[in-house]
């Protein structure tokens, strides 16, 4: 199936500046996996070392979330929009002595 | 000014029935004449009491649009002063505000703006041993913080006190809001159980917001803890607002409530505050990343060695933007870029490395030392330092 994975702003760094990428894949767990095969930085960021997805990540098959569907398993059809949705705090602030990862 | 943790000493409304003077029916006529509001929803807004965690860049348009709408008691918790960097985005400060506690400048403007309301000040941090008592005495609480702690405390006090909770966050062009801690509604730890470790959300390098955005984020929040008020229209409970001002879009998600959440599931296990710095993974106030031992060099130092005219290589580790504001002349090899591009270095030549703030090149350094770069040093406080120290035409940013 061919679906459009949304890459959300604070994991671009990692996806070569994309905003979306484009693949084939028939469940969500193909998906995200073709688009760390791409892109292989992105792999810490979306699962912990235990291959889970990590719980301040979100990941939405249209406007639905796939911890109410099947998951990882979740079916795609063509078209669909994967979209990541990390969780984030503010991250204006990057004043010396203050923490730079996301204060 | 009210001192820590006080309310100002502004008299609270006695419980006569409440109606609007000739005055305020003028100042707020735009909103009778509307059915949608009219006298009874302005009656409402004036009863209504409303507290703003955050007087910085979503907070500015909040607070001035509810002062503006005539919600008649606005509560306001803050404990930093205004520095020049805010203003480009917080729009409730002025030049003339600069260094002052945020909450005397934010309180100032909101007075002059609407002199009928009530504004309490907190000029605290909010915490778990303050929080409850903070939000206790307000109908609607909304979330303007920048960090992983304050929002999940905010989340679970309003939560546990079973307040609504407008969210709103930004990140560059990104925003995101919606409405939790309404009835029946999800709340923050539906969405995200977890908050990110702290290695492994954006670093410096990505930082920054764009001035506008949370001007937008925070008329959005405003917009909707008026209709929470007034009862009109279809409150954003249940749905996450993503907005991408670049692409200049918005969408929807599904925002559902979790029936394991710990906090509003079936079963909750979380039933009071808890440490959430520990939460979030965060040890003690400061807690900077465990700084390794890396070999470093002063400004001051590096300055003499550069006048003696002793032969060393300057590697910048920052963004190609960030050697666009300021620069000290040197090699640009961005730290992401440095596996790939360190056969550009000359590994018998020593090396002073910097970035901004020393952070960025400190972890530089240790990538050079393990690939067998032995004359590395990194400069001690980055171009902040060397701009403080040595040379101040220097611009910090």
């Amino acid at each position: 199936m061919a679906v459009k994975v949304i890459i959300p702003t604070p994991l671009r760094a990692y996806a070569g500046k994309q905003e979306s990428v484009e693949l084939q894949a028939n469940t969500v767990a193909e998906a995200l996996n073709g688009l760390t095969l791409r892109f292989a930085d992105l792999k810490k960021h979306l699962y912990s070392d235990d291959g889970k997805l990590r719980s301040f990540v979100n990941v939405y098959v249209n406007d639905e979330d796939i911890r109410y569907l099947q998951k990882d398993q979740t079916q795609l059809r063509d078209g669909d929009i994967v979209s990541i949705v990390p969780s984030i705090a503010g991250g204006v602030r990057n004043e010396p002595g203050e923490f730079c990862n996301g204060h | 000014m009210a001192t820590k943790s006080e309310i100002s000493a502004n008299p609270a409304p006695a419980s006569a029935p409440v109606s609007l003077s000739k005055e305020e029916i003028l100042r707020y006529s735009r909103h009778l004449i509307m059915p949608e509001v009219g006298m009874e929803g302005q009656l409402k807004l004036k009863q209504a009491k409303v507290l703003c965690i955050g007087t910085g860049g979503l907070g500015a348009p909040l607070g001035l649009y509810l002062a503006a709408a005539g919600v008649g008691r606005i509560g306001l918790v803050d404990f930093d002063t205004v520095d020049s960097t805010n203003l480009q985005r917080q729009i409730l400060f002025g030049s003339k505000d600069v260094g002052r506690p945020k909450i005397a400048a934010a309180s100032d403007r909101l007075r002059d703006l609407n002199p009928d309301i009530q504004i309490d000040t907190f000029e605290t941090q909010l915490s778990s041993e303050n929080a409850l008592d903070i939000l206790k005495d307000y109908n609607i609480i909304v979330d303007g913080t920048d960090n992983f702690p304050t929002r999940y405390l905010v989340n679970d006090a309003s939560v546990l006190l079973g307040k609504p909770n407008v969210y709103g966050s930004i990140f560059r062009f990104e925003g995101q809001v919606t409405v939790f801690g309404y009835p029946d509604g999800p709340c923050y730890r539906c969405l995200y159980p977890e908050p990110p470790p702290p290695g492994l959300v954006p670093s410096c390098a990505e930082g920054g917001v764009l001035g506008v955005l949370p001007g937008i984020v925070g008329s959005i929040q405003a917009a909707e803890t008026l209709k929470l008020i007034i009862g009109a229209g279809e409150p954003l409970v249940g749905r996450l607002l993503l907005f991408d001002a670049l692409a200049m879009r918005f969408r929807e998600l599904k925002l559902r409530k979790n029936p394991d959440c710990p906090l509003c599931g079936t079963k909750p296990t979380l039933t009071k505050l808890i440490d959430y710095a520990e939460f979030c993974g965060i040890r003690g106030e400061e807690a900077p990343a465990p700084q390794t031992s890396v070999p470093e060099i002063t400004p001051r130092e590096l300055k003499g060695r550069l006048d003696r005219g002793d032969d060393l290589y300057i590697l910048d580790v920052r963004e190609p933007h960030e050697y666009q504001i300021c620069n000290l002349g040197g090699h640009l090899i961005p730290l992401g870029d440095l596996s790939k591009r360190v056969n550009e270095l000359d590994s018998s030549r020593e090396i002073v490395a910097h970035c901004r703030s020393g952070k960025r090149s400190a972890e530089a350094v240790e990538f050079l030392q393990r690939a067998g770069f032995r004359k590395i040093l990194n400069l001690k406080g980055g171009i902040l330092a060397w701009s403080d120290d040595v040379d101040p035409s220097v611009p910090k940013y």
